[in-house]
């Protein structure tokens, strides 16, 4: 795909997901601000598919190092974050019903 | 082939969106979380399975070892970490985002064949500027999450630092990042590029420092915001879809909810970036007129009686709560008052606390069931009926200043009506004012009992003292 086409589908997909995100989040109810805040900064590590093209080439070089240290920071914020937000979540209980 | 690629990051995207969507009710957030673990694994299975495409020579050691390494790094801290050292956990992960963006950025500057987005030294400048603002809002999220986190640590002062010609010499890093930016489409030289991180790294730290403890809520949210932006600028850099929606939900997040916590303080969110706020705390007026006024103070004693033959109970936590870590102590006494028949509820201020939700996640994990806990809209108008507010490691808002002194520094700010209950019980370490260095007529109320002490010492002794009652 051409550059400048690409930048108007990507301009058309951005906006959409803005407005998705938009109201989405808008649903979150305020007690579960906090698991938010790592949930989604666990999946914006999904910017390790970019780093898992960078470390790929066999030939080591400035740009394979960068990529290696990208997928190691990458992955601490994928593992850290899903098992912080998901250690949250296990102890939002509710009240038990009295018989 | 890349038809199944981009099949399977719509499907992330949308295992994305489930992921959030499942966090607007506690019951359904599990399985959100879910989602978003299966729409991650879905996105670095697929990219690793076509890398052999879109790489000739290919070699997954340095990958797998970099996701051994991470992954191990990151499950260890996660599951070691004390949730009231959550915010600053927060601050180092999305620190960590930036960095990650500001090393893609490098490297497909530096390669940009694999990325198809021409060849080193002519690379197409639509691209040149896409990852000029991936490098830039990185590097700023980078240095600006660590600023953050060590002011959340305490390794920083979490006092407002401010120094001369502050503003300008932001106005002049951000004025500069622009001209490297479009610099870097004429001259694609390495020397821009360090420029540009360094700038940027620069103006990260610059940002962030004037801005105090308190409003850490709005920073966080922030730097959640601009971590999202970042992976949204490499996504049109990468001409990666999945990037840009998960970008753009990160962005939308964060966004939102600097909003909320700015409402919670009635500020723009241009006057708590600008800072400086409660830089002249504890004006000599305040401290004089503090000194004679009369104050009634109680012992833990006092409050068992008190909460004991009351029939309904608002707490209400602050971060003061969260630095004692006395919120078992404060669940073991309710649990006590709830066998005595009293109703105890839980009241949180939108910006308790030092991130979004802080107060929430403080008092689940002690075991505090989500439906006895409220949000200031829902429980503000009940404190009038109540027998007892019961203000633990709070104290700006439920100033009642920001209700009746237009010259207060907090005026406006929507605060939890304490004064309305019969009785306000205080614990307090001293009469030091609040954050906002604003006094609290609250504490010379006649229906006010300040308890002085250690907030889990205090409930650990009316939990002494209400047991040892019968």
């Amino acid at each position: 795909m051409e550059a400048s086409n690409f930048f108007i589908t990507g301009l058309t997909v951005f906006v959409l997901a803005c407005f998705v995100g938009y109201y989405v989040v808008w649903r979150v109810t305020p007690a579960l601000h906090s698991p938010l805040m790592a949930v989604t900064n666990a999946v914006s590590s999904v910017i390790i598919v970019g780093a898992l093209i960078a470390a790929g080439p066999a030939v080591i070089n400035t740009s394979t190092i960068l990529g290696f240290l990208a997928v190691v920071l990458a992955s601490i914020n994928i593992f850290g974050g899903f098992i912080v937000t998901r250690r949250m979540l296990q102890m939002y209980k509710k009240k038990e019903k009295k018989a | 082939m890349t038809a199944i690629l981009s099949f399977s990051y719509l499907v992330s995207g949308i295992c994305f969106i489930m992921a959030l969507r499942g966090l607007s009710s506690p019951e359904t957030a599990k399985s959100g979380n879910m989602f978003g673990m299966c729409g991650m694994a879905l996105a670095i299975v697929t990219t690793l399975f076509l890398l052999p495409n879109i790489i000739p020579e290919i070699s997954y050691n340095l990958i797998i070892a970099g996701v051994v390494i991470g992954g191990s790094i990151g499950a260890i801290i996660a599951q070691r970490i004390q949730m009231t050292a959550l915010p600053q956990l927060v601050a180092a992960f999305h620190s960590l985002v930036g960095l990650a963006a500001v090393f893609v950025a490098i490297a497909a500057f530096l390669s940009p064949e694999a990325y198809g987005i021409g060849a080193a030294g002519a690379i197409h400048g639509g691209s040149l500027v896409e990852m000029g603002l991936g490098l830039a809002i990185g590097a700023i999220t980078f240095t600006g999450s660590i600023i953050a986190f060590g002011k959340l640590q305490g390794l920083i002062s979490g006092k407002p630092v401010s120094f001369p010609l502050q503003h300008p010499l932001n106005a002049l890093l951000g004025i500069a990042i622009v001209g490297l930016i479009i610099a870097l489409v004429f001259q694609q030289s390495v020397a821009i590029i360090i420029a540009l991180t360094a700038v940027s790294l620069l103006l990260g730290i610059l940002l962030i420092i004037p801005i105090g403890g308190a409003d850490m809520p709005v920073v966080i949210s922030m730097l959640n915001s601009y971590s999202g932006w970042a992976a949204c600028g490499i996504g049109f850099t990468l001409q990666n879809p999945l990037l840009i929606i998960t970008g753009a939900l990160v962005g939308a997040s964060g966004a939102i909810l600097s909003y909320i916590m700015c409402k919670g303080m009635n500020r723009s969110i241009f006057n708590v970036i600008l800072g400086g706020f409660g830089a002249e705390a504890g004006g000599a007026g305040a401290t004089a007129s503090a000194a004679d006024r009369p104050v009634k103070s109680g012992s833990a004693e006092d409050a068992a009686f008190i909460l004991k033959n009351a029939s309904s109970v608002i707490i209400v936590p602050g971060y003061g709560m969260a630095v004692a870590q006395a919120q078992h102590a404060l669940r073991e006494m309710c649990d006590l008052l709830k066998k005595e028949g009293v109703t105890v509820r839980y009241a949180i201020h939108p910006v308790a606390g030092r991130m979004p939700g802080h107060m929430n996640v403080l008092l689940a994990e002690a075991n505090v069931p989500y439906d006895e806990v409220f949000e200031l809209d829902e429980i503000n108008r009940d404190f009038g009926m109540s027998d007892v507010a019961f203000v633990i490691g709070a104290n700006d808002v439920t100033n009642p200043a920001a209700k009746t002194d237009p010259k207060s520094p907090i005026f406006g700010m929507p605060i939890l009506d304490v004064e309305k209950a019969k009785t306000v019980l205080f614990i307090k370490r001293s009469m030091a004012s609040g954050y906002a260095g604003v006094e609290n007529e609250l504490f010379y109320r006649a229906n006010t009992m300040m308890l002085f002490g250690d907030a889990k010492k205090m409930c650990e002794m009316i939990v002494k003292s209400i047991s040892g009652g019968h």
